[in-house]
């Protein structure tokens, strides 16, 4: 047959190009290495800098002198840059993460050599703990859009899913004395907002994004509309309720560092690493993930081969709404002790961008979110050293990196090919 | 109504070729067929027993295959991926656990089986679309379907991959598969068809044996005599319109589209591009038009160069565009025919000004214009042009661009989706156009719209011209140059392409 010869033709190998984008990183990188040594070392002075892995600043830790941390790591981050240079593809993560943490080091080396005495130790263990804490939310929250785009339905609406279930979790422990009661009732707020997203969606065809935009519009003015006719006139009948209980692993929680972090954990942390596995594993293993992610991308093959497109849509949305109202449960049982009016600020469009810079599967979102929970912890400790930078600047660290990985400086983000296209039949 | 009363009978290990114009209803009745549309009379029978087909699961298990013209291929999933969806191998229990190994083994028995050599490993939007269609048959094939339709298969191959895909067919057909074979390429209906039904406006006009002679098929297809062949006397070249030399243009990915062409297109000629598509025609053409950048090389029109003009300059300074995809570059589908035929002057008398437009001015001229060029539509122009069909939208795109005097016309694929009717007529304009001295530059993937309309063909291939020949070339030569084989030693390039 001449097929052979065709693709034999057309297979040509493409000139290798030197600046592959591992080289363009590493490069990148060792800019950041020199500026750090230039300029935290300059800045820093030659006072101590302590890192301790428990979870206060009492007890034993490391200490070095400032100037020479801060130069030291920023030249070791340097280093890796100019590795990758070398190595080209091989050990790219590696490299990639011993520069990142090395160039963070190097940062708090001249941050702690300025904090006031007594107050220049940081304790990776609870930096490692709230980091942890404050990205569950985020978890959950990209998983519930995971659900929905890997599928092709667009949820804007994690943000909402979120409100309803901080709500009615936070009324229904109450009421029911059960923080489990509490729990299945967000899932049930979450999938009020999912039930709308998915029937005005996908049976009506409205615009995905504006939907998502109008629900979380929809639940904000709901939950206030309610916390005021309800929650404000009797505070003790609706709005008090208890901490989700804690439960540690014995033994694996005494770990340092990563104890406190995931073994001193509750249900909404277990549940979160649960969940990551399941989603992981049925989207890419099973006959489930197969199809929706066949209907994420080409609804229409899958249409042909008689997969039922709509129905499946309809299950992971209302799936998705389940997991977002079970994140909405986190900030009223386990962050804050009631509910109050808009108390999500956002958090559910940052669980959006952790679904992006995790490009859609479910351990990348989980990394994405424990950055951005990273970020957030890192801003938070700054802040009790009394440090000169405003923590804004932290906190907005996770974003500029979401614009960065979505303008595809970082790999290339794609999207399911079909994701927000609703699907019509013929 | 798309397809009123006909009846189509196949019989066991039969090619049945389902011949028709664009639009004639063949795909719509074989979407019937698969269960993707719903009858709302007559029945359908496999193996003399009435069968109701409500989707696509039904007609699998009625023993119906399906080859879409569009690939219903998931890009990103591997052939063996593809080929399981709907139909999975699980390892069983509630959970459905894929059994990747036991899909790949079946992809490869039946890719063996049928010699089809398609790799269960390969990503699918890595292949080329030769082997895609392939996998195609593959899924209808693993799925044990008896008849399977192909909806214009060839439409997107080369002639040698067309040869290909002939054989697959014979060796299902022996196999005892009955194929229905949707095309509108007479020539292929006579190479590989045991039966042909035509069908024209939604219904049978016939049924022919495979000897009928191509001019009869034809006008059973249209309803009238055709001329197949285009009457052009001997070209007249002058001197050189457009010239391009050493040009590089980039596709969208940022990879090299348009490596290194060169190209003099005279007056009164037409210059062909052959290839099959993908191989930097589209991006060449852009970038002349100025739609894309030009990474490297120039372009001059009559000796002044292109480099820096605007596409609105370009167009200014005579040079009349058909673009590739109409509904997305050629018109504006929401505006009246009458708009579109000024998209290019309306800011210029007598159809307006700077500041505003004259609709009657603009109606006007509309009215001379669609009489002109036979546009099927409203006298006076006033239809929104989404809604003609896709042969008199060309036809709208091709007048507004006759309509200015012109020293370069540049189509691409002036007659895709149009019906023979149209396409008769915009290839006597294209030649009355170089009759008058304008230069021309075709872009076609029909291989025989080339041939029939070019006093030259340049031959692309991975954005190069690997060749230029005179369109009395064989066509079997033309069809190797346009698979990248080059003509220097043709003996050991067919040699070659046989050892498979």
């Amino acid at each position: 047959m001449t097929a052979s010869t065709v693709e034999a033709a057309q297979s040509v190998v493409e000139p290798v190009r030197y600046w592959t984008r591992q080289r363009k990183v590493g490069v990148g990188l060792a800019a950041v290495g020199v500026v750090a040594a230039l300029l935290f070392g300059s800045l820093a002075t030659s006072r101590k800098a302590e890192f301790t892995l428990a979870e206060t600043i009492s007890g034993s830790a490391v200490g070095i002198d400032g100037t020479v941390g801060a130069v030291v790591f920023g030249v070791l981050a340097a280093l890796a840059g100019a590795a990758m240079l070398v190595t080209a593809r091989r050990w790219f993560g590696w490299l990639l993460g011993l520069g990142i943490v090395s160039a963070l080091i190097s940062f708090l080396c001249w941050q702690l050599s300025q904090a006031p005495d007594n107050l220049n130790t940081i304790p990776l263990g609870s930096v490692a703990r709230s980091s942890v804490t404050l990205a569950l939310p985020l978890i959950l929250g990209a998983l519930a859009g995971v659900l929905c785009e890997r599928s092709a339905v667009i949820n804007v609406a994690i943000e909402g899913q979120f409100l309803m279930g901080a709500f009615a979790a936070a009324m229904f422990t109450t009421l029911a004395g059960s923080v489990w009661v509490g729990i299945l009732a967000a899932g049930a707020g979450g999938l009020i907002i999912a039930l709308l997203l998915a029937v005005l969606a996908i049976r009506f065809l409205v615009d995905q994004v504006v939907l998502g935009v109008v629900l979380n519009v929809f639940a904000l003015g709901l939950t206030g509309f309610l916390y005021e006719q309800l929650m404000a006139k009797d505070q003790s009948k609706y709005n008090q309720p208890t901490f989700v209980p804690e439960w540690d692993i014995p033994g694996l929680s005494k770990i340092p560092l990563i104890g406190p972090a995931l073994f001193k954990g509750n249900i909404f942390l277990y549940g979160a690493i649960v969940l990551v596995i399941l989603i992981h594993v049925g989207l890419f293993y099973t006959r489930w993930g197969l199809r929706t992610r066949a209907v994420g991308e080409h609804p229409a093959a899958a249409d042909t081969l008689g997969v039922k497109v709509l129905a499946l849509r309809y299950r992971n949305v209302l799936v998705g709404g389940l997991v977002a109202g079970f994140g909405g449960a986190y900030f009223t049982l386990l962050s804050t002790t009631n509910f109050n009016k808009n108390m999500t600020s956002g958090l559910g469009f940052v669980a959006l961008a952790a679904l992006i810079f995790g490009r859609w599967s479910p351990i990348g979102s989980m990394l994405a979110a424990l950055f951005f929970g990273f970020c957030s912890a890192l801003a938070f400790s700054l802040g009790s050293i009394n440090s000169p930078i405003p923590s804004q600047f932290l906190n907005m660290l996770p974003y500029i990196a979401t614009i960065i990985a979505v303008a595809g400086l970082v790999g290339r983000v794609r999207a399911p090919a079909a994701d927000g296209t609703p699907y019509i039949k013929g | 109504m798309a397809n009123d009363d006909i009846s189509l009978t196949v019989e066991p290990g039969e090619i049945h070729a389902l011949l028709g114009e664009n639009g004639a209803g063949k795909s719509t009745l074989m979407n019937v067929l698969y269960g993707l549309l719903q009858p709302d009379e007559g029945e359908i029978l496999v193996d003399d027993k009435p069968v109701q087909i409500r989707g696509p699961r039904d007609a699998i298990a009625a023993g119906i295959g399906m080859v879409h013209q569009h690939f219903m291929l998931v890009p990103v999933f591997t052939v063996a991926e593809n080929v399981m969806l709907g139909a999975e191998q699980t390892t069983g229990g509630p959970i459905g656990f894929l059994d990747r190994r036991r899909a790949r083994k079946l992809v490869r028995e039946v890719s063996d089986r049928y010699r089809l050599a398609v790799d269960p490993d390969r990503t699918v939007e890595d292949l080329p679309v030769g082997v895609q269609q392939r996998v195609e048959i593959v899924k209808a094939l693993t799925r044990e379907v008896d008849l399977l339709i192909l909806d214009e298969p060839t439409a997107v191959l080369t002639p040698q991959e067309t040869e290909d895909l002939l054989e697959i067919m014979r060796t299902l057909k022996a196999a005892g598969k009955s194929i229905v074979f949707i095309t509108h390429k007479l020539k292929e209906v006579k190479a590989i068809a045991d039966r042909i039904t035509v069908i024209r406006r939604g219904r049978t006009v016939g049924t022919a044996p495979p000897d009928t002679s191509e001019e009869e098929l034809a006008s059973l297809m249209v309803g009238r005599s055709v001329l197949l062949r285009v009457d052009k006397g001997a070209s007249e070249a002058g001197a050189a319109v457009l010239d391009v030399a050493g040009f590089a243009v980039n596709d969208d990915r940022g990879h090299r589209a348009v490596d290194g062409v060169d190209l003099t297109v005279r007056a009164g000629e037409v210059l062909g591009i052959a290839g099959v598509q993908g191989n930097g025609q589209t991006e060449l053409i852009e970038a002349i038009m100025g739609l894309r950048p030009v990474v490297a090389g120039t372009a001059t029109l009559d000796g002044r160069p292109m480099h820096g003009l605007s596409t609105r300059e370009i167009l200014r300074a005579g040079v009349g565009y058909v673009p590739e995809d109409r509904s997305v570059d050629g018109l504006v589908k929401d505006f009246t025919v009458a708009e579109n035929l000024v998209l290019d002057i309306y800011n210029t008398e007598p159809y307006g000004t700077r500041w505003v437009v004259r609709p009657e001015a603009i109606a006007e001229s509309a009215r001379a214009r669609i009489e002109q060029f036979d546009v099927r539509t409203d006298a006076s122009g006033q239809a929104t042009v989404g809604t003609l069909s896709g042969g008199n939208q060309q036809k709208v795109i091709v007048a507004r661009e006759f309509s200015r005097p012109l020293k370069l016309f540049i189509a691409a694929q002036p007659t895709r989706g149009v019906d023979v009717g149209s396409i008769e007529f915009i290839h006597r304009q294209i030649v009355h156009e170089r009759g008058e001295g304008t230069a021309v530059l075709l872009v076609s993937s029909e291989l025989d719209e080339v041939l029939a309309l070019a006093d030259r063909v340049a031959v692309m291939y991975r954005g190069r011209v690997i060749a230029v020949v005179s369109p009395d070339t064989p066509r079997e030569e033309i069809g190797l140059l346009m698979a990248g084989v080059t003509t220097d030693d043709p003996a050991t390039a067919r040699t070659g392409s046989e050892d498979d």
